[in-house]
């Protein structure tokens, strides 16, 4: 009576699979394509590469110590001096000159570019750890939003600079005798730099946290039963990304600024362990006479900082799905 | 209404007329900077040149020593001499007499019960007075009456000039610090702070380490000056930025002790708004050796005292090659310049008391290395240091933060390296480094650490004082509050004997004889102090301050009163 179904319905034309039209894609190849179009990423990315290389392998290639005293070829300028200045004192010794003592500052801008950069990277990396995790976990547990956020305004209010002197004094001694007066005074300031400045990434963090969580997608997960750092670790923080890379690059400058401050002040490194910092500070009283004393640790400084910021900014786009593909 | 306004024409008039001819106050307001900010407002306890000189503005000596080292008198009406009557005939005891009708700022008169009372305040067994050396022999002080004043020494004293001249013992007022004898002293905050002077100018606002507000004395001695109605003395920042303050952008009238290298304070002063002053004196430039361990094993209170004597700087040798093997003359070429001489004494003029000790002029590498060789330390490990039992002969060198010291530290490092003695350098903030807190383990007076580099000198022209600090028992030490200026911990029963018959010699000739012989023990003999440079004075003022007078035998405002503004 009733009309037999027919086993195998032929499927609407319209809604019909014409099978992938490209082989399957990995995830972080797309993030690639992404962060290749960022040119001012790329050109970030290559110049920290290449300044991170010449510092881990320059002692190797420039094998000048940095703290050999040469007082015979002291004030020589840097060899490109001679394009204008003909009688300018220069030579292949010292290809960008050197000092009031004659330590070579090609020497010297390595050397000091392996204590600022991993003084940087590594203060970076310490407050970026901890300012995500309270971030996290203030704005994704209504019970320790309240303890953690108290916890940050205490933080904030401590002042940085005062808080290493005390710091250095408290703890220079037993720093120093069991890793020595460079590797303690390392130590110190990662951890001091690092514990002050993760503040407002937390802040950040936590409020971007607030306004996820109680989207739908989260929802849908809740719904499924998802186990909440299973979460985080899904939903979350893959949506907080652009924010903690804002902090990072910004972490990465202060950490060298406060270091040079810190150098400035006499309670850093000892004052023959070069970082650019320092020899910025050095060279300011001859900056009329000898600017490149001052620019070539600037100018490294500056571009290092550039160079992180820029590299953010195109992560943060690239790791974005929402703007990938646009 | 007539009435009125005669009233207030009469008032007003009298109000004016005697600015018309006075002229306190009628240049306005003089800057001064000095790169080490005060931390106190009295010398007695402090023994950092720039709190001398900061309450030189404030507190004024019964005399003062000029730029030629010559006596004058300030609250005295003449400098006491033998000829005049004033220092007895067997040189034990000197009569001071006040000018009459002077007063303090707050308007009460000075009398001579403030000065008896300054001796005692310094000479409290408790009290741990920077300036000790001062009073050394004064038996008791006497006031027969109101303006005389009589301090009896416990033997002849050649030199009865110690007690009450010059810009380190200052008179106080008795009823201002009477409460803050002996160990109440250093909590006296307000006395210390704001004392009450009879100096040109009286203290408004102090923030230690920081800023000093000043205006001038109403009840100043002479009516006409001094010429500034307020002053600013800033502390704080670096010798560089001071220069640059007053040579280039004419922010301050006065820098106080520019220690800069040569090549940069000369294009600094190519700005045109200041001029650098320099004069010679007896400053000299010297490494410290610590005679004492200031190992931080030892506990608290135990570091850096007579208890425990040095590992290795208590060997004679290491301390001469440590000597041996710095060149200097570069020091001074690269340092100083023309301002700065070579020296090996830590008495380097006046020429009566100057030995001629110049032995360690030429530097000496390969005689230090065989020294260390001989006396037990070798490189056994291959390592560049040198050992010996066990102990590397490895130094923490620390001094205040400054450009020349941190190349002079790199300079002497180097050297050190090549006799085979690893060197750790270390540089404090002058203010720490030099403020005497008691609670700050940074500070020259505590001395945690091996070797240490600054520079001092003496007022006046005599040397006994200066040479008496290095006695036994004189040491900075916890008991007396860190406070003392054996800064070394030398003791040496040989040399307190010599000091001793320094003491009682009138002779000028024998005088110079014994002053060279001390000299001598401390430095060529013993190489307890390793002077390098003796080194100008240089200070900077602006082309509008005029009346600047550098002194390099008292304060640097010793005559503060006379500045004036050159209009232009």
């Amino acid at each position: 009576m009733t009309e037999p179904v027919p086993s195998s319905p032929a499927p609407i034309e319209a809604l019909k699979d014409k099978g992938p039209q490209a082989p399957p894609r990995s995830k972080w190849r797309d993030v690639w394509e992404q962060f290749r179009k960022h040119k001012g990423a790329m050109l970030g990315a290559f110049f920290l590469i290449f300044i991170t290389l010449g510092v881990l392998f320059g002692p190797y290639i420039w094998t000048l110590d940095p703290q050999a005293l040469d007082i015979r070829s002291k004030d020589m300028r840097p060899m490109y001096t001679a394009i204008w200045d003909s009688s300018a004192k220069t030579g292949w010794n010292h290809p960008l000159g050197s000092d009031q003592l004659g330590r070579d500052n090609l020497a010297q801008l390595i050397a000091g570019g392996r204590a600022s950069m991993a003084v940087g990277w590594a203060a970076m990396l310490l407050s970026l750890i901890i300012g995500t995790g309270v971030g996290v976990m203030a704005g994704f547990f209504k019970k320790l939003d309240g303890p953690l956020m108290r916890l940050t305004d205490l933080f904030l209010s401590l002042p940085i600079l005062p808080l290493l002197l005390v710091a250095v004094t408290l703890f220079r001694q037993p720093l120093r005798a069991n890793f020595g007066p460079e590797g303690g005074m390392f130590i110190l300031i990662v951890t001091v730099v690092g514990i002050t400045s993760w503040m407002p990434t937390a802040r950040i963090v936590r409020g971007d946290i607030l306004a996820i969580k109680e989207r739908e997608f989260v929802l849908a997960a809740r719904s499924i039963g998802t186990r909440p750092f299973q979460i985080i670790k899904r939903h979350l923080l893959p949506n907080v990304l652009s924010p903690i890379m804002v902090s990072a690059t910004l972490g990465l400058a202060t950490a060298i600024i406060t270091e040079s401050a810190l150098s400035f002040l006499g309670v850093g490194f000892p004052s023959d362990f070069p970082t650019w910092g320092k020899m910025l500070a050095d060279a300011v009283a001859r900056m009329e006479d000898f600017p490149e004393r001052v620019m070539l640790p600037g100018i490294a400084i500056s571009l290092t900082v550039l160079g992180v910021n820029y590299l953010g900014d195109g992560l943060r786009d690239a790791l974005d799905p929402r703007i990938r593909g646009r | 209404m007539t009435l009125k306004t005669l009233l207030l024409g009469a008032v007003a008039t009298s109000a004016l007329a005697p600015a018309a001819f006075a002229e306190r106050g009628e240049d306005g307001h003089v800057n001064i900077i000095y790169w080490q900010a005060p931390s106190i407002m009295t010398p007695y306890l402090s023994g950092g040149t720039k709190d001398i000189e900061a309450a030189s503005l404030v507190l004024e000596p019964l005399g003062r020593y000029t730029e030629t080292g010559a006596l004058v008198p300030y609250l005295a009406t003449e400098i006491p001499t033998v000829e005049n009557g004033g220092v007895s005939e067997d040189l034990t005891s000197i009569t001071w007499t006040l000018k009459d009708g002077l007063v303090w700022s707050d308007g009460s008169p000075v009398t001579s019960a403030d000065v008896k009372f300054t001796g005692e305040y310094c000479m409290h067994p408790e009290g741990g007075c920077a300036q000790l050396a001062k009073f050394t022999g004064v038996e008791s002080i006497e006031t027969p009456d109101d303006l005389t004043v009589v301090v009896n020494f416990d033997k002849p004293m050649p030199n009865p000039y110690g007690p009450f001249m010059g810009g380190q013992s200052p008179i106080l007022q008795k009823a201002q610090f009477e409460q803050c004898l002996g160990a109440n002293a250093s909590s006296c905050t307000d006395a210390n702070f704001y004392p009450v002077g009879t100096g040109p100018f009286v203290v408004d606002e102090f923030k230690p380490n920081d800023v000093i507000s000043l205006s001038a004395n109403p009840n100043y001695r002479d009516p006409a000056k001094p010429a500034f109605a307020t002053a600013t003395l800033k502390g704080g920042g670096d010798a560089e930025s001071a220069a640059r303050a007053v040579l280039q952008t004419g922010e301050f009238d006065y820098a106080w002790n520019l220690q800069l290298a040569p090549d940069v304070l000369a294009s600094m002063s190519e700005g045109g708004t200041g001029t650098p002053v320099s004069a010679f004196g007896t400053l000299v430039e010297r490494i410290e050796m610590n005679l004492t361990d200031p190992s931080p094993d030892l506990p608290e209170g135990e570091r850096s005292t007579v208890a425990h004597p040095h590992p290795i700087l208590s060997d004679f040798n290491v301390r001469k090659a440590l000597s041996m093997a710095i060149d200097r003359g570069l020091l001074t070429e690269i340092g100083y310049g023309q301002a700065g001489r070579p020296t090996c004494n830590l008495v380097p003029a006046p020429a009566l008391y100057a030995s001629p000790n110049e032995e360690c002029l030429t530097q000496d590498l390969e005689g230090a290395k065989a020294l260390l060789e001989e006396a037990g330390w070798t490189d056994t490990d291959g390592d560049g240091v040198r050992e010996k039992d066990g102990m590397e002969l490895s130094l923490l060198y620390q001094t205040s933060t400054n450009a020349v010291r941190q190349d002079f530290q790199a300079l002497i490092k180097d050297w050190w390296s090549q006799i085979g003695v690893e060197t750790e350098l270390r540089n404090v903030d002058s203010s720490v480094f030099f403020g005497g807190d008691p609670g700050s383990p940074d500070t020259f007076q505590k001395f945690y650490a091996d070797v240490e580099m600054y520079a001092n000198n003496f007022d006046g022209t005599d040397p006994q004082s200066y040479l008496s600090m290095y006695r036994c028992g004189n040491e900075p030490k916890p008991s007396s509050q860190w406070q003392g200026e054996n800064i070394n911990r030398f003791c040496d029963p040989e040399y307190d004997a010599l000091l001793d018959e320094l003491a009682k010699t009138g002779e000028l000739e024998k005088r110079g004889e014994i002053a060279k012989k001390l000299n001598e023990m401390l430095t060529k003999d013993t190489m307890t102090i390793v002077p390098l440079v003796d080194r100008g004075r240089v200070s900077a003022h602006s082309n509008t301050l005029g009346g600047v007078v550098l002194n390099t035998w008292d304060s640097e405002l010793w005559n503060a009163a006379d500045w004036y503004r050159i209009d232009g």
